[in-house]
């Protein structure tokens, strides 16, 4: 498999030192912790974490669809694109309004397809006319022109009679056939970046696996970079190049795919992997990740993580930790990294899993 | 598994169908038979559609079933409900459903919740034993009492997960319907609101029927395991005969779509495609072709013979 190679000058998208927060009621929560994070062309990256971490926050900022009641307090999202006239660009999404970010980039540059399809399509309008409108307001075409680029796309994306589907309203197709059309609208004006926030979870295997290889195949045509969020890990295994773990509100893990599932550094990421039952072994109890994740409206002393760490050392609860390189683009912000922390054992389960996972990947290299 | 005894729930010929209009019917589930035993999980998958959720709630009489028999513990259930098999089955038989939020009453406690069902069908003396039973759930489920006295929505997925099992669990029911009660939460979520199913089935014997479609999940809580595919039950038998001897194209393809958290080997796996107008397959020709007393496949004898042989 050739993987993207992480050249800077092929960057589309890079984050430095993201802080964003929520003033709410009781208080303000901090679910953005200096993210830092780079999107390169043509690369798939997916985001992992649990429920809360700040996937969605992360990439709505991307969108400019950040709550109103969000602040962004301090960082830099610097996006590079050729705009339509030809001309590079590098603009700053944290400086531009909302506004702006949704009126001159999103969609057109930047998309995004959201978990539920039903949420993000009109009920009251047919598909043809959903994918058509951004289209013919983007490219200035006339109707005919776009109804054939509808039609062709619709094709792209895998439905079949699409002469038929173009009048066809949303509730009339069935949920794989939506996230596809979700897809068809988010792809009309041939973005260069496209956002998918769990976009199979309400959908089953099989379908999943339809819709998860269709993107590929765009992507492949089209060259265009893909982030994923998701909590399922063989959807990620599936589609990464890349991978970040995010644990309330930061990264704590980010490498190339394999870097990150053959050689785990981070207890959270180990609590992950473990906890994820794998279709062939048969133990009786599956591993769980102890107690809950922290209240980002209380400062968070130390990592976040400790309270539920069994490998924590004293300075976990003091101090959070800096982000190690782990050697190739493996980084971790894990203690446990230092030179001088002791050397752990992992999980023994674990480390029975990850060899057999690697035998299994790389039985073909050895004969 | 000792297959003679006999079954907590018999699920015969089980039809459901939906009138749409006068001239189309949708028939979600079109004739499937199962047995589920005392202390046992059986596990229903199949893609979007195929009629899991429809069987659940006709099991638990939320329909009224267009044909077909269900025999619960000796009670027929299938029919129009005496009033002591309606009040057997609203006490025995329970559902956890897919999102906690939408079917707990946000403007209740949670213990109150919990308290609810014991209340309506006076299952105890005095106040003092609800209260009892209540707070007992509450600790097998892994809440505090301080945490009984709020209301769902200051809970995280797991946790209201957790409530939507005490409410099932406090009734001390025979079965449990699960239906897709784990798929909104994440991994690790999911694998403590499992464990702590498995727990409770171990402690108080009680038998699940559960709903999902996530594979990895099911193989991994059920003891036997049935594949549906538009209405139709067309392979079933034990975890281990469904996932190393399957034999019908479309548990083929389901178990091929399982994504495995291996890069490696996940980016070069292609999935198995079942079509089945293309390969001419019409389940209301297929009859049971049995493997051993608990693994059987819906078939014609030519389709059997096909598939059983590669
Ligand atoms: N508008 C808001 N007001 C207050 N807090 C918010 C708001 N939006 C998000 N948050 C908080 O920010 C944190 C991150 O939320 P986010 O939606 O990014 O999580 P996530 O990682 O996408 O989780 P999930 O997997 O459940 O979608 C959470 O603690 C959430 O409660
Ligand atoms: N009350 C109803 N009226 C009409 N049709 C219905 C009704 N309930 C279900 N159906 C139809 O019956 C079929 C089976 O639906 P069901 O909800 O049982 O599927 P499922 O296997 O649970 O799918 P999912 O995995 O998406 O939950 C579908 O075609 C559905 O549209
Ligand atoms: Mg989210
Ligand atoms: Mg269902």
């Amino acid at each position: 498999m050739e993987t993207v190679k992480r050249n800077k000058n092929d960057r589309v998208l890079y984050i430095r030192d993201l802080n964003i927060s929520f003033k709410t009621a009781y208080g303000t929560v901090r679910a953005i912790r200096g993210v830092r994070l780079d999107l390169f062309k043509g690369e798939t990256i997916a985001i992992v974490g649990e429920s809360g971490s700040g996937k969605s926050v992360t990439v709505k900022t991307i969108m400019g669809i950040l709550d109103s009641n969000g602040v962004i307090d301090s960082g830099q999202i610097v996006y590079h694109y050729t705009d339509k006239d030809g001309v590079e660009q590098e603009v700053d999404l944290v400086k531009m309004s909302q506004k702006d970010i949704r009126y001159k980039l999103c969609g057109k540059h930047i998309a995004m397809v959201f978990q539920d399809p039903m949420t993000s399509l009109d009920p009251t309008m047919t598909i043809g006319k959903q994918i058509m409108e951004p289209m013919r307001e983007h490219y200035k075409i006339s109707k005919e022109e776009a109804k054939t680029r509808v039609l062709k796309l619709l094709e792209e994306v895998g439905i079949d009679n699409p002469d038929k589907r173009f009048k066809q309203y949303p509730h009339e197709l069935s949920g794989g056939m939506r996230q596809r059309v979700v897809i068809a609208i988010a792809l009309a004006c041939d973005p260069d970046v496209l956002i998918c926030d769990e976009p199979t979870t309400a959908l089953d295997v099989t379908i999943q696996a339809k819709i998860l290889e269709l993107i590929k195949d765009i992507q492949n045509k089209k060259g265009i970079s893909v982030i994923y969020i998701t909590h399922d890990l063989g959807v990620v295994a599936k589609v990464a190049d890349y991978v970040a773990v995010m644990y309330a509100g930061r990264i704590v893990e980010k490498g190339k795919i394999n870097e990150v599932f053959y050689d785990p550094r981070h207890p959270y990421t180990w609590g992950l992997l473990s906890s994820m039952p794998d279709t062939d072994t048969n133990s009786r109890r599956l591993f769980a990740i102890p107690g809950s994740p922290p209240n980002l409206m209380e400062r968070v002393e130390g990592d976040a993580f400790a309270l539920r760490n069994p490998y924590a050392l004293n300075i976990d609860y003091k101090e959070e930790p800096p982000m190690y390189d782990v050697g190739g683009q493996h980084r971790v912000a894990s203690w446990l990294a230092d030179p001088r922390a002791p050397k752990v054992q992992l999980p023994a389960e674990l480390v029975e899993k990850l060899e057999k996972m690697k035998k299994e990947a790389f039985k073909d290299d050895t004969n | 598994m000792t297959q003679t005894k006999q079954p907590l729930l018999h699920v015969e010929n089980l039809k459901q169908h939906f009138k749409i209009s006068r001239k189309f019917t949708t028939k979600a589930v079109d004739g499937i038979s199962f047995d589920i035993y005392e202390g046992e999980t059986y596990g229903l998958v199949g893609e979007s559609g195929s009629g899991k959720s429809t069987t659940g709630r006709a099991l638990i009489r939320l329909y009224d079933p267009t044909d077909g028999k269900i025999i619960f513990d000796g009670h027929d259930i299938s029919g129009k409900l005496s009033k002591e098999d309606e009040s057997f089955l609203r006490t025995n038989m329970q559902m956890i459903f897919q999102d906690p939020m939408a079917c707990l009453n946000p403007r209740r406690k949670v213990s109150q919740i919990i308290a609810e069902g014991l209340e309506i069908h006076h299952l105890c003396k005095s106040k003092k034993e609800v209260d009892e039973k209540v707070s007992r759930i509450l600790d097998k489920v892994g809440l505090s009492a301080e945490q009984g006295t709020r209301f769902p929505h200051q809970f995280s997925g797991g946790q209201r997960q957790r409530v939507g099992i005490a409410r099932a669990l406090v009734m001390n029911p025979k079965l449990v319907i699960a239906d897709e009660c784990i798929s909104a939460l994440d991994v690790s979520i999911q694998a403590q609101v499992v464990n702590m199913m498995k727990d409770l089935q171990d402690e108080l014997g009680t038998t699940y029927l559960f709903i999902a479609h996530d594979l990895s999940m099911v193989k991994y809580i059920s003891d036997r395991i049935g594949v549906m595919h538009l209405g139709h039950i067309v392979e079933t038998g034990t975890t281990d005969e469904i996932f190393e001897n399957p034999i019908h194209p479309y548990t083929k393809s389901l178990l091929s779509a399982i994504p495995h958290p291996n890069p490696v080997v996940e980016k070069k796996r292609v999935a198995i495609t079942y079509d089945k107008d293309a390969q001419g397959v019409d389940y209301t020709k297929g009859t049971q072709h049995w493997l051993s007393d608990t693994h059987y496949v819906l078939a014609t004898d030519e389709e059997f013979e096909k598939w059983n042989s590669k």
